[in-house]
């Protein structure tokens, strides 16, 4: 039999890629939890059935979960957004200590430019508060090769490895050569307490394993061909890694540089060798100084951005600003802002939270689109699970006059919003929670989570029910309302905010994207209409204001959910008696 | 081999299919032998946001974005959204704004307009009839027999542009 891998060329994502290597180097548990840009590494693994993988309850969770699978002697990863490693710290800052036994790889993608995230952190910076090897490849192909190689590299020092994606890098395709499978043996655990027990007694001494540790890897980012020196013309040398690499080659391809895959600990010696063979050295990385403040404090004489660079991502055309010492240009074009989907449930919830000129803690999913104007109902976003907490916090500083509430969606309130729930409960503080229950992940393409009763892998599991669980809690009251019956609902937050009482109000409806029904749409009555525009207030997408200043609704979006025609007070909008069409595609998917 | 690199930005707002479309360009150009970039935004963009994907094909290809002023093509299926990628076209590149007319005039149902502009785009690029099917059946599982239709009638009919 031959043993020639099979190379097939495949269009990949960099996440895919992730996935793809991850599964050649045997990868036998996988867990996370969605966020863009990562979320498609898990649903890829999830793809091959010989990998034990799981959406985990938040990244923390997850965490523990590869970690528990790689000391138990299998190959395993953790993958999350930037701020997604943030719920992980905790663990990750002392599995440093302990090792790992069989390959773990931390798979983070950082958001440059915040395309869909709510800061732009620069996840390196873990690498060197937690003395972790870093890899940071520059596109899909990379991706897929140094997976495989982060898997060698974890067993070979014992310790967990961060590969590092950003946006670019996730979300770009590329024609990528894949491998096959290679399986490893089962690495017994072995029971170990100085080493995985981290008590005083114990860490000290693993404190000390860790710094050797560096000071060996540090070695071999010397020798490593990731850390890759490419001399052409000498008049310029670039220090760079990421998928900058790809646009300092495409924008200067005669010029030197000094590409770093395996980035952290980093290769001074390299590093200086090749500051000696070029005649300038320039620095080029997204976000922060990561690399600049290292080479500035081995002495080395370089260029680097200038601090407008450290906001937003690279694009090709920086790279000549940059080794210009020019500031970054202002961008050119805002972007259209994205709107919740017409059918969506969220809409009628914060039309009420508007009307009763509410206070809103929100929290991070599909419902921080209503912060935008007009809804304009969501006024705090600050993490996951803060809606909850942060409502609290509003409590206890009596902010606007406690005409306040929290609001959490679904996932999220499993994620990390429940704790927050006890916390309200064991402190005594009263106030209203919605839980906006669309019964998905929704923001991030639609992922299953325990109060959907679904795995990763659709198969049906024990399902979590949230009134029971609020009420678990000790939550004094817990109401279930349609989260579409705006009368209903209103009448419910009312008489919940004049009482003395904790109360979560789950608002329950579908994600329309999942469901997709579709009434018939209402009719426009030009005559009737007064042009108050109170419809267009609630922001959906498929009204409109024509150029004659009367009303036009797109019939490709509208879903007939008839939310403007309660808006209207003037018998503008007609509501139609007609069954749901079987199709019912508004076609607002990507 | 064609050793220039094609540089194609699609355009659009969340719902046009702009993603699909880069894609399926994609999926031709490997299937002729090419090396492939696409660059992408998910997320917001699936909310009735912006969405742009840049698709970059050639002997060998670097950056996954087009640099500004490089765009050989802008595929644009909103004119708005179009409009602020004018920047991005290199002198002489083609803009789609120009063929939108065309969407209403051959009456192009909205979850065909994708295959319709590829169909057009097909005419410009050095990828044969063949790997555009192949690509097409590969990326659309759906109404395959009408997708074939539609790209061909973008790729026979007449622009009206002397082109």
């Amino acid at each position: 039999m031959s043993t020639t891998p099979r190379r097939e060329k495949k269009l990949l994502s960099g996440d895919e890629a992730v996935a793809r290597g991850a599964w050649e180097a045997g990868l036998k548990v996988a867990a996370a939890y969605p966020g863009t840009p990562s979320t498609e590494i898990l649903e890829t693994i999830a793809k091959y059935p010989d990998v034990d993988a799981q959406w985990s309850v938040n990244e923390k969770v997850a965490y523990e979960v590869a970690y528990g699978a790689a000391i138990g002697g299998v190959r395993s990863l953790t993958a999350c957004k930037h701020v997604g490693l943030n719920v992980a710290m905790d663990p990750l800052m002392t599995s440093a200590y302990t090792g790992i036994n069989a390959g773990l790889v931390v798979v983070v993608a950082d958001d440059p430019g915040l395309h869909s995230s709510q800061n732009e952190q620069d996840t390196r910076w873990v690498a060197l508060y937690g003395k972790l090897p870093l890899l940071e490849p520059a596109d899909p192909a990379e991706a897929l090769a140094f997976t495989k190689f982060a898997f060698e590299l974890s067993e070979q020092f014992d310790t967990p490895v961060l590969l590092r994606l950003t946006t670019r890098v996730a979300h770009s395709k590329q024609d990528v050569a894949t491998g096959e499978r290679v399986l490893g043996p089962h690495k017994a655990f072995r029971v170990d307490a100085a080493k995985y027990v981290m008590v005083p007694r114990n860490a000290g001494p693993r404190h000390a394993v860790v710094e050797a540790r560096l000071a060996k890897l540090r070695e071999l980012a010397e020798q490593s061909p990731l850390n890759r020196v490419e001399l052409r013309d000498r008049k310029l040398g670039f220090v760079t890694s990421g998928v900058s690499y790809l646009y300092i080659r495409e924008m200067f391809p005669e010029a030197s540089v000094l590409k770093l895959g395996f980035s952290y600990p980093f290769c001074d010696d390299k590093i200086r060798a090749f500051a000696r063979d070029v005649e300038a050295l320039v620095v080029v990385e997204e976000l922060d100084p990561f690399v600049e403040t290292h080479l500035r404090a081995l002495g080395l004489k370089l260029r680097a951005k200038q601090p407008s660079f450290q906001i937003g991502e690279l694009r090709p055309e920086h790279i000549t600003a940059i080794v210009r010492g020019e500031e970054k240009q202002a961008k050119p074009f805002p972007a259209r802002k994205p709107v919740l989907c017409p059918g969506c449930s969220h809409r009628s919830v914060f039309t009420v939270l508007r009307d009763l000129k509410l206070a809103v803690a929100g929290d991070i999913g599909c419902y921080t689109l209503g912060a935008a104007p007009p809804l304009a109902s969501v006024h705090t976003c600050l993490c996951m699970g803060a809606g909850v907490t942060v409502h609290e916090g509003f409590r206890r500083a009596h902010a606007h006059a406690g005409r306040v509430v929290g609001v959490v969606g679904d996932s999220t309130f499993v994620h990390s919003g429940v704790t927050g729930l006890i916390n309200a409960v064991y402190n005594g503080v009263k106030g209203v929670l919605l839980i906006l229950d669309n019964g998905t992940t929704a923001m991030t393409g639609a992922q299953h989570h325990p109060a959907t009763g679904k795995t990763i892998r659709e198969e049906p599991t024990t399902k979590l029910v949230l009134e029971d669980l609020c009420l678990a809690c000790g939550a004094d009251n817990v109401d279930v309302v349609d989260a579409k019956d705006i009368g209903a609902f209103r009448r419910t937050l009312e008489q919940r905010l004049a009482e003395d009482a904790l109360t979560v109000i789950i608002a329950r409806s579908p994600c329309w994207q999942l469901v997709r029904t579709r009434h018939a749409m209402p009719e426009f009555k030009r005559k009737q209409c007064q042009q108050c525009y109170e419809c267009l207030e609630i922001d959906c997408p498929a009204l409109s204001k024509t150029e004659d200043g009367m009303i036009q609704i797109d019939p490709a979006r509208c879903t007939g959910c008839n939310l403007c025609v309660d808006r209207c007070a003037y018998e503008a909008l007609i509501p139609q008696r007609e069954e749901p069409d079987a199709d019912g595609c508004p076609g607002t998917c990507g | 081999m064609e050793t220039r690199t094609s540089n194609i930005l699609f355009c659009g707002v969340g719902g046009q299919g702009v993603l699909k479309a880069a894609e399926i360009c994609g999926l031709a150009a490997l299937r002729a032998g090419q090396q492939v970039r696409k660059a992408e935004v998910h997320g917001m963009s699936q909310r009735g946001g912006s969405v742009e994907s840049h698709l970059r094909f050639g002997a060998e290809v670097f950056a996954p974005l087009i640099p500004a002023g490089q765009a050989d093509f802008v595929v644009s299926f909103d004119r708005t959204e179009g409009e602020k990628f004018r920047d991005m076209l290199k002198p002489g590149g083609m803009h789609f704004n120009k063929y939108l007319p065309l969407l209403r005039k051959h009456g192009i149902d909205p979850r065909f307009e994708n295959t319709f502009f590829l169909g057009v785009l097909s005419r410009f690029l050095p990828l044969a009839r063949e790997v555009w099917l192949a690509a097409l059946a590969q990326g659309f599982t759906r109404a395959q027999a009408e997708n074939r239709r539609i790209f061909l009638l973008g790729a026979e009919t007449e622009l009206g542009d002397g082109t």
